[in-house]
C-alpha cells in the first residue's frame, strides 16, 4: 500500500500540521511502510472475531447524574488568550 | 412532471440530564457564559470522559419506545473536525456501533377528506453524542465569542430512513417524535432553546427513478420552518433540474425571513471526519437485564393511551387525541373524571374545550393552570347532580379562573343553585299561565311554537334558576290542562 504525496498533504492539512515540502516524500515513504506492516493483518482470518474497540477487556463504568464540577470560569479564563464578558474570543470564523 | 421528493430527517434531541454526557458539569439552560464549562468540556490535557448513566438510560428508553433493537454492546467514536465550539478537536459520537438500531414510528396524515391515513416511517438508528458550544458572531468586534456551556450536553441523533415524501409527512413525523421524547421524559422538547433540532435531507426524482442527489438543510428549529424549508428545497431542485442543471450535494441553511435555503459553501474536506473508536471510553455493555428493567419502566405511550381513552371513556378519536397530547393533560383529565364521578364525555368537553380555551386566552398551560383538576371536578360534580345548569357552570368556571374560590362557595355566593323544588317551579308556572290567557288559548288551539314563550317566561320568573328538565316537564303538564 502506498500513499501519494497528495494524500500525505491532505492528511497533514486535516490534522492542521505544517509540513515542509521536502518532508512530503520521506513521510509518504515512511507512512506507506507502516501501512504495509499493518496490512499483513489482512491475511489473517477474522470471520469469528469481534472487532476490538479497546485493548482493555473491560466495560465502561457509568457516572451518576449529579453535578460534581463547580464553576471555575475565572481560573480557566485567567489562562485563556482572550476573553470578554465571560466568553472566549477566537479569530472570526464566519465572514 | 411527476416529480417525487425523497426526504430523510436527522433529529438532534437534547437529553434532559442534570449533567453533561461525559462530565459532572451542569447543563442548565440560560446560565452565564462558560460557568458550566469544566475541564472536560474545555478539552484540557489529562482529563478523561466518563459516561453519564442517565444519558445511557434515556437513549435506551428511546430505542425501546420505537421498537428498535438496543445494542448490547456499543462504542463511542471520535469525529474529527476543527471548530472553536468544540475545543478538543473532535466530537465524541457513535459511528459503526450505535446504541439504537432500526425502529419505526407511525404517523397520521390528513387524507384531505376529513379523515386520516397512516404511514410507517423507518428509523435507521439513533446514537449518543455530545453537543457543541455556541459561537457568537456579533458584539465582539472582529472576533467570534465562544460560550461552551452547551458543549458536552448529551444528545441522541435520530436518523430516519428516506421514507418521507412530502413536507407534510416530515412535519407529522417530527411532531410525533417530539411528542414521544417529551412523553418519555427524556427531552424537554423546547425547540426555541434548541433542545429538539432538525436537519432535513431532501432530493427529488421522477417517479420510479433511482434517488437523486440530496442536499442537507441544517438546524431548522420549528415545525413551520421545517415545512417551509422542505417545500422550498423541493421546488428549487425541480427547477434546477428542469432548467437543465444539476443538484450539488451540499449543506444549506434556511432563512426564516425569506423562506429560502442558501448554500453554506463549506470546504470540500469538511466531511472527512476520520472516525475511530475513542480510546478514552470503553465499550458500553447493556445487559438483557438492564434493558428489561428499562422496558418495564416505560410510561404508557401516546398511542396506547389514546386507544385506552377511546375504549375506557368512550371518547371520540378527536377528543382522545386532544387529551393525550401531553402526559400532563392526560393525567389532569383522568384526575377530573375520577374526582368528579361525572360522565367521561362531559369531563372531556370541559377539559378539552372550556379549560384549554381559557388557558390559551390567559397564556397559561396545563402545568400552570389556576384551576386544578380537583377544583374542576368540584364544578363538574355540581353539574352532574343538577345543582347548577350548564350555563350557570360557565359563570362559576369564569369565577374560578379569576381565583374567587372553589365551585361550591362561588355557586352559593352568586346564588346560582338551581331550583329543583317542584312546588316552587309549579308556582312560577301557574303565575305565568294566569298572566297570559291569550297565549294559553292559542297554544291549546295548536300553536305549539308558543311552548318556547312559556319556558322563557317561567325561567324569567325563577331568575333562570329552575332546573330546565323539571321546568319543561311540569310546564308541558300544566299547559295540557
Amino acid at each position: 500500500m502506498s500513499l501519494s504525496p497528495e494524500q500525505v498533504k491532505q492528511v497533514a492539512h486535516l490534522a492542521r500540521l505544517s509540513l515542509p515540502p521536502e518532508k512530503v516524500e520521506p513521510y509518504a515513504r515512511q507512512l506507506s511502510n507502516i501501512l504495509d506492516m499493518v496490512s499483513q493483518l489482512s491475511s489473517a482470518s477474522t470471520d469469528d472475531v469481534q472487532p476490538m474497540a479497546h485493548p482493555l477487556e473491560m466495560v465502561q463504568r457509568l457516572r451518576p447524574d449529579a453535578v460534581s464540577e463547580e464553576n471555575r470560569r475565572e481560573a480557566f479564563q485567567a489562562i485563556a488568550p482572550a476573553v470578554e464578558d465571560g466568553v472566549y474570543l477566537v479569530p472570526r470564523v464566519i465572514e | 412532471m411527476n416529480w417525487e421528493a425523497v426526504i430523510g430527517l436527522e433529529v438532534h434531541c437534547q437529553l434532559q440530564t442534570k449533567t453533561k454526557i461525559f462530565s459532572g458539569a451542569a447543563t442548565a439552560y440560560g446560565a452565564e457564559p462558560n460557568t458550566q464549562a469544566d475541564g472536560v468540556t474545555l478539552g484540557f490535557p489529562g482529563v478523561l470522559p466518563v459516561l453519564n448513566g442517565e444519558a445511557l438510560r434515556m437513549a435506551v428508553t428511546f430505542g425501546l419506545a420505537v421498537g428498535a433493537e438496543v445494542a448490547e454492546r456499543c462504542v463511542f467514536a471520535r469525529k474529527h473536525y476543527f471548530y472553536p465550539d468544540l475545543p478538543k478537536g473532535y466530537q465524541i459520537s457513535q459511528y459503526e456501533l450505535p446504541i439504537v438500531g432500526k425502529g419505526t414510528l407511525d404517523i397520521e396524515l390528513d387524507d384531505g377528506h376529513g379523515g386520516v391515513t397512516h404511514k410507517t416511517i423507518g428509523i435507521t438508528r439513533a446514537h449518543m453524542e455530545e453537543d457543541a458550544g455556541k459561537s457568537l458572531h456579533e458584539n465582539f468586534s472582529g472576533a467570534t465569542g465562544i460560550d461552551l456551556n452547551r458543549a458536552g450536553t448529551p444528545l441522541i441523533e435520530i436518523v430516519s430512513e428516506p421514507d418521507i415524501r412530502t413536507a407534510q409527512e416530515a412535519v407529522a413525523y417530527l411532531k410525533k417524535l417530539h411528542q414521544l421524547v417529551v412523553y418519555l421524559g427524556i427531552c424537554d422538547g423546547n425547540m426555541q432553546e434548541g433542545s429538539f433540532r432538525c436537519d432535513a435531507n431532501v432530493s427529488v426524482r421522477r417517479k420510479g427513478e433511482k434517488f437523486g442527489t440530496r442536499t442537507e438543510t441544517k438546524n431548522v428549529n420549528s415545525f413551520r420552518y421545517v415545512e417551509k424549508a422542505i417545500e422550498y428545497e423541493i421546488q428549487r431542485q425541480i427547477e434546477v433540474i428542469e432548467g437543465g442543471g444539476k443538484i450539488i450535494q451540499e449543506t444549506r441553511l434556511f432563512n426564516p425571513d425569506t423562506g429560502e435555503t442558501k448554500s453554506m459553501r463549506v470546504k470540500e474536506d469538511a466531511n472527512d471526519y476520520r472516525y475511530f473508536p475513542d480510546p478514552d471510553l470503553l465499550p458500553i455493555v447493556c445487559t438483557p437485564e438492564y434493558i428489561a428493567a428499562i422496558r418495564a419502566s416505560l410510561p404508557e405511550l401516546p398511542e396506547a393511551k389514546r386507544a385506552r381513552f377511546e375504549q375506557d371513556y368512550g371518547l371520540s378519536p378527536y377528543d382522545a387525541k386532544t387529551l393525550i397530547s401531553s402526559r400532563e393533560l392526560a393525567a389532569y383529565y383522568e384526575a377530573v373524571v375520577k374526582a368528579s364521578g361525572a360522565e367521561a364525555k362531559l369531563c372531556a368537553n370541559w377539559v378539552a374545550t372550556n379549560l384549554l380555551g381559557a388557558l390559551n386566552k390567559i397564556g397559561k398551560d396545563i402545568e400552570t393552570t389556576p384551576v386544578s383538576a380537583d377544583a374542576l371536578a368540584g364544578l363538574l360534580k355540581r353539574i352532574a347532580d343538577k345543582t347548577i345548569s350548564g350555563n350557570g357552570a360557565k359563570d362559576v368556571f369564569e369565577a374560578m379562573l379569576a381565583g374567587e374560590g372553589d365551585a361550591d362557595s362561588i355557586i352559593k355566593a352568586k346564588g346560582l343553585v338551581q331550583i329543583t323544588d317542584e312546588s316552587a317551579i309549579v308556582k312560577a308556572i301557574d303565575d305565568v299561565i294566569a298572566k297570559n290567557p291569550g297565549q294559553l288559548a292559542e297554544y291549546r288551539a295548536g300553536k305549539d311554537k308558543l311552548f318556547g314563550f312559556f319556558v322563557g317566561q317561567a325561567m324569567k320568573a325563577t331568575q333562570g334558576k329552575a332546573n330546565p328538565d323539571t321546568l319543561n316537564r311540569l310546564l308541558k303538564e300544566k299547559l295540557a290542562g
